[in-house]
């Protein structure tokens, strides 16, 4: 059989970009069917795409755009209804030690 | 000893958060200082189904800050996603622009000492939304508030340009004032709406072969002194760390540091498990910006006098010092203010001093421009040529400008109400001159004999003339009579 | 009584509605008799409001009672597929993570639906965040077909299409972002359309491939697609990818839906029934023939790249699904776990514990084909063949004013019987998903039964913003046929 297209070590780095835990089980699990997947998707090189645009998007718009006019909040109340841990005006998480903040 | 001959490289990474009222994919308001996460909609906080819109003043801005450094203007530009995860950013990918920055290619011109500029290349201007912020004092917690989640920001990346610190706060100033004169930031570095991350790196000349050392980026400064401070402890750092391990540049030894504030050093910052991978994609939720252009153009028109020109053009056509001009360049309204006043027929030194010696104190103090302080530039330079004609001191005029803060009412009324207005009249002051010479034999005779003493007793009797007058003689008036008097 | 109710289609019962003949309270309580009685079994919905509905529905009656105006689905029982946003109920897309989540705000196409006196009448199951074609990814519940209880009701609207077929409700709004409205619509023997990418507002719309979700109603027939189609379609200004005016002036797809195409060509790709089950191909050709018996003209062409559109489609799709997905963290709102060491185990222990299997997959397949090294060669190059796709519609386009092919390849399969092998399942979309990467409208109604009694789906597929003539198409077919009015027995 031919090589995998994606291995055990590859799968896990890609669960680790995708912030997914997952188990030993579902690694080689998904490595067969992603191995298969992208197997299949090779059919994709039989094509020539050299001088092919990328369509990203079906529609010929473009300059959607909104006026700078202000707009109801939620409010904190609202904003934080759904969040599994909070305080009175925040949102919690277990603490962020390496905090570089911003861009 | 060995000779080292070494240059400082650094390029800078700018981010400026703009003066629209509204976030950049939502109606949510910019607020500084609001209730945390009361500024958040369905968009901004990520929810399911929400859709961003474009703010069209924020692109608007952009591109008008872009035209302004000098940077082609890209006809097409599209949005890309990046991903990364992090609690103050909900969607936990940012919406920022990948290949097509919409500005590209410019330079700004900076001061350097010696009153000359130097051209820094700006490799590209690109529009990002802002994450919110997380706050790490709630014990074993960290709090997150996203009200600043989506603000529109500019990302200005500059060209490794600049070779010492003093360059690299001189850059982030003169960047500044020109957004605030351009009016697409308030530019406050105390609301952090302006952000530095410089990459530093040195280039070493060591027994005739050239060296590198590793690139480190400092992030997330926010004020000109931790900026120009940071660069200075880093090359000096790197020069220590070269001198010790020899350690160079290589492709990943790129390292991330975070500034110290109160030791005044840069700290490492731990390095994220896996290398950084954004996965950068276009954003299939937003369509692309086309710049044709009568677009172009209509944003373009608003261009104005930039701030190192105008301050050129000062020192030129005013004859003002360099740092004079400089001040009143510091903001366009004060500049404009003072361009017109001096425009209104005021002498340009004069209304100078009127602004840079109190108006901008006044200002301050009020928490507002001096071009607010509710004098317009034909009163004030009505008032400097009252000053120049001597109809008015020189003391007396700041005190009649202080009192136009007020009252809003003419300088020669005001000057008149306050009693201000000098005794210029030849006979009227050559009377109260004679009294003054009469009362004062001792004083004469000393300001008449020449030696030590004379130029005290001299002194001792315009002050007497002045007092007699409560001191609305016109000085030059009355040390002409004096003179003539005592034929000194 | 309530049973005739039941027969209705949406533009029957609004017509007697607002004559004053039935009552919107009646139509509601018909409505929920028949859930109390068959959805236990069916298992088509996640959450219904038989409270709001019935309050609504009297609010209806007493408008009709005012001789106020009411509007175009006054007081007709409409079931939301179960990742469109409602600030009623919860809004859970079939999945652990947002099992709990309530939405603060409606999705456009809710509102438009509100404003025209709809009754909604509950929420309706679906695959996890619409990834599937069986509705057995559900992280809620079990659907199964009407038609036979062994088999799959089709995905990913599947809650929708039984919902409809089984007379629970009279419409149901559903997504389609590689067939997910017209592959359950032919599986449960219903219409079902999905319009032009743009044509209905995506806000609100949990989305899993942004460039190619588009919402879509499934009913009882053509007339009812063009009469929800008018409610919900038009540009809303929160959706940057909703088209305006200009580019599509809104038109009244009901008003001239009786008339027939004169001089219809009507396109047919012969490769393309070389997959299909026999009993399938043969039901489409025979609809195909009732269609040239009419007067059309049957065009035979080629469309090269449609076989690739399968592969296109699983990079484009899940590249856009896991970044589109990297929002359900445990942070701001969702399922958090109760295992998290740090503020990272938030994440990657809440995502993986709620997250069911095929999300998990395709999460990592569109993470694999965006990360650093694979870009070029997954997504870049899937893009490339999607306007090669498009082309061949395109081409298409210029021959025929319609392309006619078999909406899937098989009748309902069996429960479980796809479900070891994610490959085959997505191959079973081969029909559907090209319409989703060239952004046109396709419409699949019932055109005919296999040996086992079970729908086959025709569908149609039109150009950009030709949906007007669309249902004129697929309503001439339904004037001369009644696969359409074929009801399982439950
Ligand atoms: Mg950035
Ligand atoms: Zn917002």
């Amino acid at each position: 059989m031919a090589q995998k297209k994606i291995d055990i070590k590859q799968v896990r780095q890609v669960a680790k970009l995708a912030r997914l835990d997952l188990s030993e089980a579902e690694i080689s699990q998904f490595t067969g069917q992603l191995s298969a997947i992208l197997e299949y998707v090779e059919k994709l090189n039989q094509l020539d795409t050299a001088n092919i645009e990328p369509l990203a998007h079906c529609l010929p718009i473009n300059n959607c755009l909104r006026e700078d006019n202000v707009k109801q909040s939620l409010g904190t109340e609202k904003t934080l209804e759904n969040a599994p841990d909070k305080d009175e005006k925040f949102f919690l998480v277990p603490k962020i030690l390496e905090d570089s903040g911003g861009f | 000893m060995t000779n080292i001959d070494y240059k400082i490289i650094v390029g800078l990474e700018i981010h400026v958060q703009m003066a629209a009222k509204t976030k950049m994919f939502c109606g949510c308001e910019l607020a500084f200082a609001a209730e945390p996460n009361s500024k958040v909609c369905p968009v901004c906080l990520g929810l399911p189904g929400a859709l961003p819109v474009m703010n069209r003043k924020a692109v608007e801005f952009a591109i008008l800050t872009a035209t302004a450094l000098n940077c082609k203007v890209a006809e097409f530009t599209k949005w890309d996603r990046k991903s990364y995860y992090y609690p103050d950013l909900p969607k936990n990918y940012q919406i920022s622009q990948y290949d097509l920055p919409i500005g590209s290619n410019g330079f700004i011109e900076i001061p350097v000492p010696g009153g000359a500029t130097k051209k820094i290349r700006i490799r590209r201007v690109h529009l990002e939304e802002d994450a919110g912020k997380n706050i790490h004092t709630a014990g074993p917690f960290s709090q997150v508030d996203l009200n600043r989640a989506g603000t529109p920001l500019m990302e200005i990346v500059t060209e490794p340009d600049l070779n010492n610190a003093e360059e690299v706060k001189s850059l982030a100033i003169e960047l500044q004032r020109i957004v605030r004169f351009l009016g697409v930031s308030e530019a406050d570095m105390q609301k952090g709406h302006m952000r530095f991350e410089p990459n530093v790196n040195l280039h070493i000349k060591k027994d005739n072969n050239e060296y590198k050392t590793p690139i480190t980026e400092v992030k997330n400064l926010n004020s000109f002194k931790a900026l120009e401070k940071s660069v200075a402890f880093e090359a000096r750092r790197q020069l220590d760390n070269f001198l010790e391990t020899g350690e160079c540049l290589q492709s990943g030894n790129k390292k991330t540091f975070g500034w110290d504030d109160i030791k005044e050093v840069t700290v490492l910052q731990r390095e994220k498990e896996e290398a950084h991978d954004y996965r950068y994609f276009p954003d299939p939720d937003l369509v692309p910006v086309v710049v044709n252009e009568k677009w172009l153009s209509q944003i373009n028109s608003r261009i104005c006098e930039l701030p190192l020109g105008m301050q050129k053009r000062f020192v030129s056509d005013y004859s003002l010092s360099d740092y004079d001009a400089g001040v009143l360049t510091s903001d366009k309204a004060t500049a404009d203010f003072f361009d017109s006043s001096v425009k209104a027929g005021g002498d340009a030194k004069r209304i100078c001093n009127f602004i840079t010696q109190t108006g901008l104190k006044i200002a301050n103090e009020k928490g507002c421009s001096v071009a607010e302080l509710g004098v317009e530039p034909d009163r004030l330079a009505e008032l400097a040529k009252m000053a120049d004609s001597g109809q008015v001191s020189a003391t007396a005029a700041v005190t009649i400008f202080v009192e136009m803060t007020q009252s809003k009412e003419q300088p020669g009324r005001i000057a008149e109400k306050l009693n201000l207005i000098q005794k210029s009249d030849a006979g009227e002051l050559e009377k109260i001159v004679d009294e003054v010479i009469a009362a004062n034999p001792q004083a004469v005779e000393d300001a008449k004999s020449g030696d030590k003493k004379s130029k005290k007793a001299h002194g001792f009797l315009m002050g007497q003339v002045m007092q007699k007058t409560k001191g609305t003689a016109n000085p030059q008036v009355v040390a002409k009579i004096l003179a003539s008097k005592l034929k000194i | 009584m309530s049973q005739e109710i039941l027969k209705l289609t949406c533009r029957q019962l609004r017509d007697e509605i607002a004559k004053g003949e039935i009552k919107s309270s009646d139509a509601a309580l018909a409505v929920f008799a028949q859930i109390e009685k068959y959805d236990g079994p069916i298992g088509a919905f996640l959450n219904t409001f038989k409270q709001d509905a019935l309050q609504k529905a009297k609010e209806i009656d007493a408008k009709i009672a005012k001789r106020q105006n009411i509007g175009a689905l006054a007081g007709v029982p409409i079931a939301i597929k179960d990742n469109m946003c409602t600030t009623f109920g919860t809004t859970t897309c079939a999945s652990k993570i947002l099992e709990n989540f309530r939405s603060p705000y409606n999705a456009t196409v809710i509102d438009k639906l509100l404003a025209a006196d709809a009754v909604l009448i509950g929420k309706t199951n679906l695959d996890e965040f619409a990834m599937g074609s069986s509705t057995e990814n559900s992280g809620l519940k079990k659907t199964v077909n009407p038609w036979d209880k062994s088999r799959v009701p089709g995905g990913s609207s599947g809650g929708s299409a039984a919902a409809v077929a089984a007379q629970m409700c009279f419409a149901a709004l559903g997504s389609d972002t590689g067939g997910s409205i017209r592959q359950p619509a032919s599986f449960c023997g219903v219409a079902g359309l999905k319009p032009t990418y743009g044509r209905v507002s995506r806000y609100g719309l949990v989305a899993y491939g942004s460039s190619l979700d588009q919402i879509g109603p499934l009913t009882k027939n053509t007339e009812d697609c063009a009469l929800i189609l008018n409610v919900i379609a038009g540009h809303d200004e929160k959706d940057s990818t909703s088209v305006d005016e200009k580019m599509s002036p809104m038109c009244d797809y009901l008003a001239g839906i009786e008339k027939s195409v004169k001089g219809l060509k009507i396109a047919v790709v012969p490769q393309l029934f070389e997959g299909a089950d026999s009993e399938v191909v043969n039901a489409v050709k025979s609809a195909i023939d009732i269609y040239k018996k009419s007067g059309a003209e049957i065009i035979e062409i080629k469309m090269p790249h449609f076989e690739y559109s399968i592969a296109a489609y699983y990079l484009i799709a899940t590249a856009e699904a896991s970044s589109n997905l990297a929002r359900y963290d445990g942070v701001h709102y969702g399922h958090r776990t109760k295992n998290a060491g740090d503020y990272i185990e938030v994440y990657t222990k809440s995502r993986a514990e709620a997250f069911g299997q095929e999300v998990k997959r395709r999460i990592m397949l569109g993470t694999y084909a965006l990360s650093s090294g694979y870009y070029d060669a997954y997504y870049l190059k899937a893009l490339k063949v999607r306007n090669l796709i498009r082309s061949d519609f395109t081409a298409a386009f210029g021959k025929a004013d319609c392309i006619m092919m078999p909406t899937s390849p098989t009748t309902a399969f069996k429960i479980g019987e796809k479900t070891a092998d994610p490959l085959q399942m997505y191959l079973s979309d081969v029909y559907t998903i090209a319409v989703n990467l060239a952004g046109v409208p396709a419409i699949s109604i019932p055109c005919g039964f296999d040996k086992n009694n079970l729908p086959v789906g025709l569908q149609i597929i039109s150009p950009a913003f030709a949906e007007e003539k669309l249902l004129r198409i697929a309503r001439m077919f339904e004037n001369q046929t009644d696969f359409h009015q074929r009801r399982p027995a439950l």
